[in-house]
């Protein structure tokens, strides 16, 4: 079992998003700390690409500082190779920085790369199954795990497509459009949780979520974990924007952060009586409202 | 060795190496692809869409569905205007030492060639059932077209706009208005074309279920380049027939402006089989300022993703663009908005990587000199990105493209000519004309003073 999928074996877990370099590479090592400290299960960082076309406004800005900041993908994995975090991590970025690392061209040095400074897993919001398979083998020769996208309009043999080449988690996408925080959760989730019941593969909820109480209702709604993004990106904007020191906003990611983890978590402690009654495998838990 | 979800394929796990042919299909090519180029490169989210419009695609465009393309055929006539004249430019002709032929997609409505593919996706929206209609603009031609089609037809539609293009294509701005579309600025980047595509992907992606979005050049994901090519199409055999009709042969070379290649792929389309390889083809860049780039600032002051450009992927296709050595987009650099994006078609950037069509790049002041030459010597006033296929003839030897040029007036300038006059003045061009006659200076000041008296009522309400 990939480490990544082992982070969703004993409870819900609580995946944060950030975009690495943002502000800078520096402020992202301590924020990132923070997140582990409050409760992080698996940290998916940003590789800020220059037309990320899956972003909404909140991403897209930060993308905009960690790249007027200088961030590249050398950069970046030279940040990644100085975290001591224990959790895992996935890099999520756009398919033409990976196609394009290094002299060969094609996925491979890049993934290479990213398994040599500890990435453990890929998410490649632009990259659907019928284009995935040379990054797949890149990943399965470097031991990654790649994760896919899941939309509310995915159906059929699509999803026996991805179904086929997801591993370590599948992201369920909550709701269509952009990434950005959201003041409600989509009931688009459960019925996207509904068709996906029967696969053998964590599920984790992103696109919206916000406050604790989203990420209870998710969980409640039988995700196995919650991917937050923007609600923390918008913690570092603003901290940036008021000038606060890193520290001040390192402490409010951390606060947020368990806030996040506690919502998760309570979200199944509803669900504990009969997460035992069936032996608490993620991923085949029934389908429950 | 990571875990899969579910039945993990052996195969591919006991080889790693062997399954690199599946990108390529298993039989033969994926659709959609050309050489190394197309594909499919979206979000999730995306897919189902692409994949119902590819099936629309097959059925209405290729096979003629409940007459679809009748239909399209009989409204890009009478709404339309189609088919435009080629018209013989004597005045060219006999400045250069082959004859030129205009094709003359500036008349037809609209102004500029837009109008065939706009037409016919809003057209296809209608029989999928679409009710809303978006689409991004660079010169605001594609947002003009599509404006004209979707009220036409009866669609709401947004058009989705960089904030520069909208200050430089203000005339633009104000017909898609008053067409009924709504005009969204996008303020990200540098606020041209690049944006507004991926602001209008985003759109798309939210509002997918129930909207088209009509993309304005052979670019995206598969089925875009091959539909965009197909309804624009008309234009190479409308080619084909006028030039056998007024001389009895085929052009011995086609000659268009190339941005992302919507006209280019319509001004080709019916002279790429092997059998016409006599036509020379060749597609004009827009070269900028420098066919330098500047790497550390992300920046190519041109727009010849063909010439200069390298292999990568953006918005949904893998292509020739304008990108840094970690494959971050340029941006790119035109004085013609519309040709000013950092990508081009996978099909035309495969077929110049064969040979069969022949990239060249214009710069900027070039291309200006090329605009007042078709203005004054054939009473043409061209569209900026046109300007810089007129200004390329300059250059062509006769040996090359032989002795029946025809070149594709892919749009009129009228939307162009307050920025044309206000580069031209920048410029120390012989061939421009002398615009002070209009006492310019006066005008300027009576500006000016407008304006002032706006702001002392402004003051004056505080």
């Amino acid at each position: 079992m990939s480490t990544i999928r082992e982070a969703f074996a004993d409870e819900p877990a609580f995946l944060p998003y950030l975009a690495v370099g943002d502000p800078d590479a520096e402020a992202s090592v301590e924020y990132i700390e923070a997140l582990e400290r409050g409760g992080a299960d698996v940290i998916e960082l940003g590789l800020p690409f220059s037309e990320p076309i899956a972003e909404g406004p909140t991403i897209q800005s930060a993308v905009v500082r960690s790249l007027e900041g200088g961030m590249t993908p050398t950069k970046f994995f030279e940040t990644v190779s100085r975290l001591t975090v224990d959790v895992p991590l996935v890099c999520m970025t756009y398919y033409n920085l990976i196609y394009r690392f290094g002299e060969e061209g094609g996925p491979k040095p890049f993934v290479e790369r990213a398994a040599a400074v500890g990435i453990e897993g890929l998410v490649v919001p632009d990259l659907p199954a019928e284009e995935a398979d040379p990054l797949r083998e890149a990943c399965d020769t470097y031991g990654l795990d790649l994760v896919f996208i899941v939309a509310p309009t995915t159906r059929g043999e699509r999803l026996e497509r991805i179904m086929d080449r997801v591993s370590g988690y599948v992201y369920v996408q909550a709701r269509l459009g952009v990434t950005g925080a959201r003041a409600d959760v989509s009931t688009r989730t459960t019925e996207s949780l509904d068709r996906l019941a029967e696969w053998d593969v964590p599920k984790a909820v992103g696109f919206g979520i916000k406050t604790g109480e989203h990420a209870r209702e998710v969980i409640a709604a039988g995700a196995d974990g919650v991917i937050v993004g923007s609600a923390l990106v918008d913690l570092i904007a603003e901290g940036h924007n008021d000038g606060d020191s890193t520290a001040e906003v390192a402490d409010r990611l951390e606060a947020k952060a368990r806030e996040l983890k506690g919502g998760a978590l309570e979200g199944a402690g509803i669900e504990a009586e009969v997460e035992a009654e069936n032996g608490g495998e993620p991923g085949a838990r029934p389908e429950r409202k | 060795m990571s875990e899969r979800a579910s039945k993990p394929d052996e195969e591919r796990n006991a080889d790693p190496g062997s399954g690199s042919a599946s990108t390529a299909g298993d039989d033969g090519e994926r659709p959609g692809t050309y050489g190394e180029y197309g594909g499919q490169y979206v979000p999730e989210a995306l897919m189902p869409a692409i994949e119902e419009l590819d099936d629309v695609y097959e059925r209405y465009v290729l096979e003629n569905d409940e007459g679809f393309m009748d239909d399209f055929e009989a409204r890009i006539r009478d709404f339309g205007g189609r088919p435009t004249p080629l018209q013989h430019a004597e005045q060219l002709s006999e400045r250069y030492d082959f004859e030129v032929y205009l094709k003359r997609e500036d008349l037809l409505h609209g102004g500029a060639h837009k109008l065939n593919n706009a037409l016919g996706q809003c057209l296809l929206a209608k029989y999928m059932d679409k009710e809303r209609i978006v689409a991004e603009t660079g010169a605001g031609q594609h947002g003009t077209a599509t404006a004209m089609a979707a009220a036409h037809l009866g669609l709401d539609c947004e058009i989705y706009m960089g904030e520069r293009d909208i200050r430089r294509q203000r005339p633009n701005v104000f017909r898609m208005r008053l067409n009924g579309a709504q005009v969204n600025p996008v303020e990200a980047g540098r606020g041209t074309l690049k944006e507004a595509i991926s602001e209008t992907m985003r759109d798309w992606a939210t509002t997918v279920e129930d909207t088209h979005y009509v993309i304005g050049s052979v670019v995206g994901p598969h089925p875009f380049p091959a539909m965009v090519r197909d309804f624009h199409r008309v234009i190479a055999e409308e080619i084909r027939e006028q030039s056998i009709e007024k001389f009895d042969a085929l052009p011995t070379s086609v000659v268009a402006c190339a941005g992302g290649g919507s006209n280019t792929m319509g001004a080709f389309a019916a002279f790429t089989d092997s059998e016409d390889s006599a036509v020379g083809l060749v597609a004009v860049e827009a070269g900028g300022s420098s066919l330098s780039v500047d790497e550390d600032r992300g920046v190519a002051p041109n727009s010849a993703s063909l010439s200069t450009g390298s292999e990568g992927v953006l918005h949904g296709a893998r292509t020739k663009l304008l990108q840094d050595g970690y494959g971050q987009i340029m941006e790119s650099h035109s004085i013609s908005s519309g040709l000013d994006y950092a990508g081009v078609g996978p099909e035309l950037a495969n077929l110049v990587d064969t040979g069969r069509v022949r990239a060249v790049a214009v710069d900027d002041d070039r291309a200006l000199e090329g605009f007042h030459r078709l203005s004054q010597e054939e009473g043409i006033i061209p569209a900026l990105e046109t300007a810089h296929a007129i200004a390329w003839l300059d250059e062509a030897d006769s040996a090359e493209v032989g002795e029946r040029v025809v070149l594709n007036v892919s749009g009129r300038g009228d939307k162009d000519l307050e920025s044309a006059l206000e580069e031209t003045a920048k410029r120390d061009l012989d061939i421009a004309p002398d615009m002070h006659v209009f006492d310019a200076q006066a005008m300027t000041d009576s500006d000016e003073v407008a304006e002032t008296n706006g702001q002392d009522v402004n003051e004056g309400a505080q």
